[in-house]
Formats: C-alpha cells, sequence, structure tokens
C-alpha cells in the first residue's frame, strides 16, 4: 500500500459487483437504535449520494463504514469479501479514506506535508525524501487536474476553502484508496470554489474510485451523483440511481422516508415498529426537515437544468 | 486576505506580481524567489528576520552610547552571556511548538547543575559522570512532566509550575546550608568549564577549522539540496543566494574568529601582565553542534514534522496515525534534557552551583529569547535558530543595560527593558499569526 501511490484502481463496470456493501447493518447507542437494518453499496467508477435529514444516521453509517464505530449486527464486504472493521486503520488497510468536512489539514505545513502527514517518505540515512513526496503530490494534483495552487510549497494557511478541500481530497487519493468518503465537501465553500470541488469529485469517480459524498445540497447531489442512498430515521429508504429520481422524489425520500412506491412503504417495512428510535431522531432533526423543504423550494427552478447536465456526465462514466 | 498589489522591492518594473513566466534566466529565478519570499512575509511568516535586524540595531546602538561594548573583551563575554540562555531556548522551541509551555526548564537546570556540582565536590565523582548525571536526570524530570501533561491532561502551565517551584525547593535542599557549591577549579577544567581562562579556549587554529567547516558545509548541504531539487524539476534556492548567505556567514564568521584570537587580557596589574587570552571559548562549538544537530532533527526527520503537525493541529495529526501523546512527551524530555545542558553550561561559567540557580528570570529570558526569535507562543512555528538568534538579542540587552545606567536602577531598568521587548515580540508574534490566518481586519 505504502508503495503505490497514484492510484489508478481498475476501472470496473458501475454496474456490476458493488465494492462496498453493507447488508442489514445494525448499530445502537444504549437505548438508541440508529441504524436499523441497513443496506448500503457503493461501486467504483460511481459517485454514491448519501443523503439523511439531520440525525438520519448518515455520520453514523459513515462511521461504521470508516472504523471508527464497530457495527453491532449485518454484513460488511469489501470487493465481496466479508471483512471485519473494527478500527479506522483496518479501513485505511483495505483501501478506504475517509475525508472529513472539519478536513483535518495542519495549517502550517505546506502541501506536501500534509499530503504525506503520517505516511512520510524517508530517504537514506531516515531523513525526510522531500523530492519525492513533493513529485509525488504534484503527479496526483495534476493527475486530478488541479491547477488552482500555485506553488506546492505553500502553506495551508494560505489556501481559501476550496483549495483546502482539494488538498484533503487529493491526500485520501494519494494513497491508492479505493473508496473515498466526502463528508459534507462543499459545505462551507463559495459558489465557483464548490464547483471545482464537485468537478474534482466526479473525476475521482471517473478514474475509478468509489466515491461516497454526503451532503445536504440537493443541487450538489443532483449534478454529480450516480446513485443516491436516502437514509430516513435510521433505516435506507431506498437506494436508486440517480436517474431514475427526480429531485421532489428525492427530497420526499428524505423527509417522510417514501415517494409513491419507492421508499419505506407503511405497515411492510413498518416504521411504526422503531417509534422509540423515531422519536429520539426526529426530535434532534426537527429544523432539518425545513431545511431540505426550503432547499428543495430554492432549487425547483434549477430542477430544468440539472437532470441534463447530470445525464450527460452518467453516459460518460 | 488577497493583499493589494504592491511594487516588487527587487526592483525592476518589469516583473510585475502576478506575472506567470518565472524566466529560466539567473535574473528570473532570483525575482521569482524574492517574490516568494516576499509573499511569505506578508502572510506572517517573518522567521527570524525582526530579531535579526534587532540584533543589529541594538548592537549599533549600544556601540555609540556606551564605551567598551565592542571591546574585545566584551564580545567574547556577551557570547558566553548568551549560551545558557540560547540552549535554554532551544529546548523552550520544542515545547512552545506544540503550544505549550515549561516554566520549570530554569529551576530543572538548576536541579542538575546541583546535582552534579554535589557530585563532584562532596562525592569526588568524576566530572564527565557528573555532567552524565545531569542529563540523565534532565530527562527524567522532562519525562515525569510530559507524563502528567499528555497522560494525565493536566495543563502544562500547571504542571511546571508546580514543578518550577518544588524544583526550587530540591535545588534549596541539594545545596545546603553554605548557600552555595563551589566547583573545584582546576578538577573539571577543561570541558566542564566550558568559558574561562588559560586551557579552556579553542585553540587558535581550531576556531579557523570550525569557521571552514560551518560554512563549507552550509554550502554544501544547501547546493547539493539544490542539485537535486533541480534534477527532480522541483524549484530550488537559486544557487546566487547560496552562495550570497554562505559568504556572508563566512565574513561574518572570519570577523568573529579573528577578533578573538587577539590578545583581549586587560593588563591591569602587575600580576596579570603576561596573561593571554586568546581564542574562541568552547562553548560556540558545543551551541554550534546543537543548532545543526537540532535543526536537522526538527527540519529533515519524520519526529521533527511530526512535532510541527501536532503544534499545527493535534487532531489532524492523530487522524493521520500520528502518536500525539509520544510526541508530546518526548518534547518536555528535549525541553528538560537540554535544560540541564544549559545548567551544566552555566555552573561552569559561574564555577558555582548557588541555591537561586535557575531561579528568578532565567526562563523567562529563555522563553523572551525564543519567542523574540520568531517562535509562536500559539504553536506550529519555530526554528532552533530562533532561538540562537533571540538569545543573542536578550543577552545584547543584558549586558549592554548593564553599564548603560549607573547607579541603583541599573538592575530595574534591565529588566523593564527585557520585559518591553519581550512583550513587543509576543505582540508581533499574536499580529502574524492573525495575518496568516487571514483575519487581521
Amino acid at each position: 500500500m505504502t508503495e503505490t501511490t497514484t492510484s489508478t484502481a481498475p476501472r470496473t463496470a458501475g454496474s456490476g459487483e458493488p465494492i462496498l456493501q453493507l447488508r442489514s447493518v445494525n448499530k445502537s447507542f444504549g437505548p438508541v437504535h440508529v441504524l436499523q437494518d441497513v443496506d448500503f453499496e457503493a461501486h467504483a467508477g460511481e459517485v454514491t449520494a448519501l443523503v439523511g435529514d439531520n440525525g438520519a444516521g448518515k455520520s453514523t453509517l459513515v462511521k461504521c463504514i470508516g472504523g471508527t464505530y464497530a457495527i453491532d449486527s449485518g454484513e460488511y464486504l469489501f470487493e465481496g469479501r466479508d471483512v471485519k472493521v473494527h478500527d479506522p486503520r483496518d479501513a485505511a488497510a483495505l483501501g478506504i479514506e475517509i475525508v472529513y468536512q472539519d478536513l483535518a489539514l495542519c495549517e502550517n505545513l505546506d502541501i506536501v506535508g500534509n499530503m504525506f502527514l503520517g505516511r512520510e517518505r524517508l530517504s537514506g540515512f531516515k531523513t525526510l525524501d522531500e523530492n519525492t513526496m513533493e513529485r509525488l503530490a504534484g503527479e496526483t494534483l495534476a493527475g486530478l487536474s488541479v491547477r488552482t495552487v500555485k506553488s506546492l510549497r505553500q502553506q495551508v494557511s494560505s489556501l481559501s476553502g476550496g483549495q483546502r478541500q482539494t488538498v484533503a481530497i487529493a491526500k485520501s487519493v494519494l494513497w491508492n484508496s479505493k473508496v473515498v468518503i466526502l463528508d459534507e465537501p462543499t459545505a462551507a465553500l463559495g459558489v465557483a470554489q464548490t464547483a471545482q470541488v464537485l468537478e474534482l469529485v466526479r473525476r475521482l469517480a471517473d478514474r475509478g474510485h468509489a466515491v461516497i459524498l454526503i451532503s445536504h445540497n440537493m443541487r450538489d447531489v443532483l449534478e454529480v451523483s450516480d446513485r443516491i442512498a436516502a437514509l430516513y430515521l435510521g433505516r435506507m429508504a431506498a437506494q436508486v440511481k440517480r436517474s431514475d429520481v427526480t429531485q421532489t422524489q428525492i427530497v420526499e425520500l428524505i423527509t417522510a422516508g417514501r415517494s409513491g412506491d419507492l421508499g419505506l412503504q407503511p405497515g411492510t417495512n413498518g416504521t411504526n415498529g422503531n417509534g422509540h428510535a423515531a422519536e429520539g431522531v426526529n426530535a434532534a432533526g426537527g429544523t432539518g426537515v425545513l431545511d431540505a423543504l426550503n432547499a428543495a423550494e430554492a432549487n425547483k427552478t434549477d430542477a430544468d437544468a440539472a437532470p441534463g447536465e447530470s445525464g450527460a456526465d452518467e453516459a460518460s462514466s | 486576505m488577497s493583499s493589494p498589489v504592491t511594487e516588487n522591492p527587487t526592483g525592476t518594473g518589469t516583473a510585475a506580481p502576478g506575472e506567470q513566466a518565472a524566466g529560466t534566466g539567473a535574473a528570473g529565478t532570483l525575482l521569482a524567489y524574492g517574490r516568494n519570499r516576499l509573499e511569505r512575509a506578508r502572510g506572517g511568516e517573518l522567521g527570524s528576520a525582526p530579531a535579526v535586524i534587532g540584533l543589529i540595531v541594538l548592537v549599533i546602538f549600544f556601540a555609540i552610547v556606551q564605551n567598551g561594548f565592542l571591546s574585545l573583551y566584551n564580545i567574547a563575554n556577551l557570547v558566553t552571556q548568551a549560551a545558557p540562555i540560547i540552549v535554554l531556548a532551544m529546548g523552550l522551541v520544542f515545547v512552545l511548538l506544540l503550544g505549550e509551555i515549561d516554566l520549570s526548564a530554569g529551576t530543572a537546570s538548576g536541579v542538575c547543575a546541583a546535582l552534579m556540582a554535589v557530585m563532584i565536590v562532596r562525592h569526588n565523582v568524576a566530572w564527565y559522570w557528573s555532567v552524565v548525571a545531569a542529563i540523565v536526570t534532565g530527562a527524567v524530570l522532562g519525562y515525569v512532566i510530559g507524563w502528567l501533561r499528555a497522560k494525565a491532561r493536566i495543563p502544562s502551565f500547571v504542571v511546571t509550575l508546580a514543578a518550577f517551584l518544588s524544583f526550587q525547593g530540591i535545588v534549596l535542599m541539594q545545596v545546603g546550608k553554605a548557600g552555595s557549591v563551589s566547583l573545584p577549579d582546576q578538577a573539571a577544567k577543561p570541558i566542564i568549564t566550558l568559558e574561562g581562562y588559560n586551557n579552556n579556549l579553542m585553540p587558535l587554529w581550531l576556531g579557523w577549522v570550525m569557521l571552514a567547516v560551518v560554512a563549507g558545509g552550509y554550502a554544501l548541504v544547501k547546493l547539493r539540496i539544490a542539485v537535486s531539487k533541480r534534477a527532480a524539476g522541483l524549484e530550488s534556492e537559486p544557487t546566487l543566494v547560496t552562495v550570497a548567505k554562505t559568504v556572508l556567514m563566512l565574513i561574518l564568521g572570519a570577523v568573529f574568529v579573528y577578533l578573538l584570537g587577539e590578545n583581549r587580557a586587560i593588563q591591569q596589574n602587575a600580576f596579570f601582565n603576561n596573561l593571554k587570552i586568546e581564542g574562541i571559548p568552547w562553548v560556540v562549538l558545543l551551541l554550534i553542534v546543537l543548532t545543526v544537530g537540532l535543526t536537522f532533527l526538527l527540519s529533515r526527520t519524520r519526529y521533527g514534522r511530526h512535532v510541527y503537525a501536532v503544534g499545527g493541529n493535534d487532531e489532524a495529526s492523530r487522524r493521520a496515525g500520528i502518536r500525539v501523546d509520544r510526541i508530546r512527551i518526548s518534547v518536555f524530555v528535549l525541553c528538560s534534557t537540554l535544560a540541564a545542558v544549559a545548567g551544566v553550561v552555566q555552573a561552569s561559567q559561574l564555577e558555582s552551583v548557588a541555591s537561586n540557580f535557575g531561579a528568578g528570570n532565567t526562563l523567562l529570558l529563555a522563553v523572551g529569547a525564543a519567542v523574540i526569535g520568531g517562535t509562536s507562543l500559539f504553536g506550529g512555528r519555530g526554528r532552533i535558530m530562533d532561538a540562537v538568534w533571540g538569545g543573542l538579542v536578550v543577552a545584547v540587552i543584558q549586558n549592554g543595560m548593564g553599564d548603560l545606567i549607573k547607579g541603583a536602577n541599573s538592575q530595574a531598568w534591565q529588566w523593564i527593558v527585557t520585559g518591553l521587548v519581550l512583550l513587543l515580540a509576543a505582540g508581533f508574534d499574536a499580529t502574524s499569526r492573525r495575518v496568516g490566518r487571514g483575519d487581521a481586519r
């Protein structure tokens, strides 16, 4: 893992075997049943958007994937093999990298230093091999068509939010990762920077990584994703292809857990059955529902343009 | 954050900032280099520049107002005065890099020096074993402090304040009723007594060899890095800059070696008439070795990188798999170990260890030296050279002020001025930090 750096993970057909698959995963914290029989899959070469209201269990699911939390029950399949992930290091060893919302960069180090943090290259006499690191960092950024940074020796403190996000994402790619999880990568960015980062997300998938994108922003999700997984109160409401759903359906899945015949049907899957958990998370996510609805309203004007764009993306991927 | 486009100070109006093509010629790379440095300075990365400028201003000032400041005798004196401050400050740089503080470094040096003195004087242990014991003791004290900070999670301010007080008590106990332990005049020389007369100065030829090795080594290392960078197709420091720096170092070094090679004995009475004091104090060699070694540790090794990383963002470091607690303990170990070295140096200069050794303003001067040199109190920024430049500034102020104002208030003014300079440096630090983060508005 340490030898290969600029990862060119083999392209597999997007619709084939999922690289990462969770089957009926459960996770509780004391009495709170946060994840209930959640199924989830991510495919290489695709962007899978993980959406859901506040408290729906997105972060918990991601932390289970990343090994921060161990799952209580259920199956965790990676490349078709049953694996146990109890520690972030287990996930990293499999090739799963998480880019956190708060980025986890050291502002006082330069770009190269950050990209190789904790995994520095050494040359003879145990000294840092700065040249190799700088070259590899440069190649990785160039491979992702990142041209916004002037010098790799710039301190991260001098970078803009979008550039920092870019560095954080590029860092995750440097390690031959197969699955890259992005937690709200555009949350704090302006319009132009958001576009840049989304482009980068798309490129990651095109290069063969399985990308899992967590986002609150409907516009981002619609623009960049191939599949959408909607969590609702700790259950997987639906995991669908982007091309099969409309924005309204997604918003309904997020806010109500179902949309027409999609999603959790009352009675069959029994949203009543998890009443306790539902109340618990609902209280936390009360305002989030309104946010999502508002976002939906705001984005309605874009709804016409968006499918065309992402449709083209899909065709190319 | 984007500051208005200003004129490039390197001259020639042809190179407007933002111009893309970095010329392939020497002038082009020089311009690009200068622009890069300027941009860094604007971003708050001033490094030791303020300290160096301050040092030059202070030296000129004292040379004018105070007779004898630049006398041969006083120059040598300055260096030996600065040495313990610099060594102590080097240790503090590590602690400050993590955004921690070690208030006990001064009294820790007292404990170690007293231990050494007591072993030599009262137990007749060979001086070298005593020095080793002092340094090992420093490491152990540092480990305990670091453990209390990193594992028991007590803020370093409190841990080291407690240590500061108790160490003072330990020194009192070690030294005993006499009030001080005098080191034997001859037994410990020449290594312990890094400063002194007669046989504990470097031979003249060794001074020149040292200069050649340092300047040559500096140029070689820099050029080798530049060549390998260019071979890898990366940006590097222009050769001209390296050469200029080396030449400057050679000139200043040659002046220093030459001056200290002159006889600086103050022949005031017949008894000292044929006394010759010439050569560089051995402590200079110690300073050079420590500077080179610790700079290497901080800037070229994985450990050093991790120290900076933890100082910059400990959560990010933890996620990157760095063992943050170990790094945190290690800097306290380094700090106290270097404090022990500083104690040995100071004790050998004073040729005794008094019961208030390392107390008083020892620690403050060292912290001041590090901060004046450009090390941030907020963590994440600092270099070993900061301790050297800052230590020299502090020593010059102390030395120069000592005789500037005669009478009872001399000491008072010395303290007040040192305090103000420290405040100024800390203010600089805080401001440049805000500028660097882009929220100086």
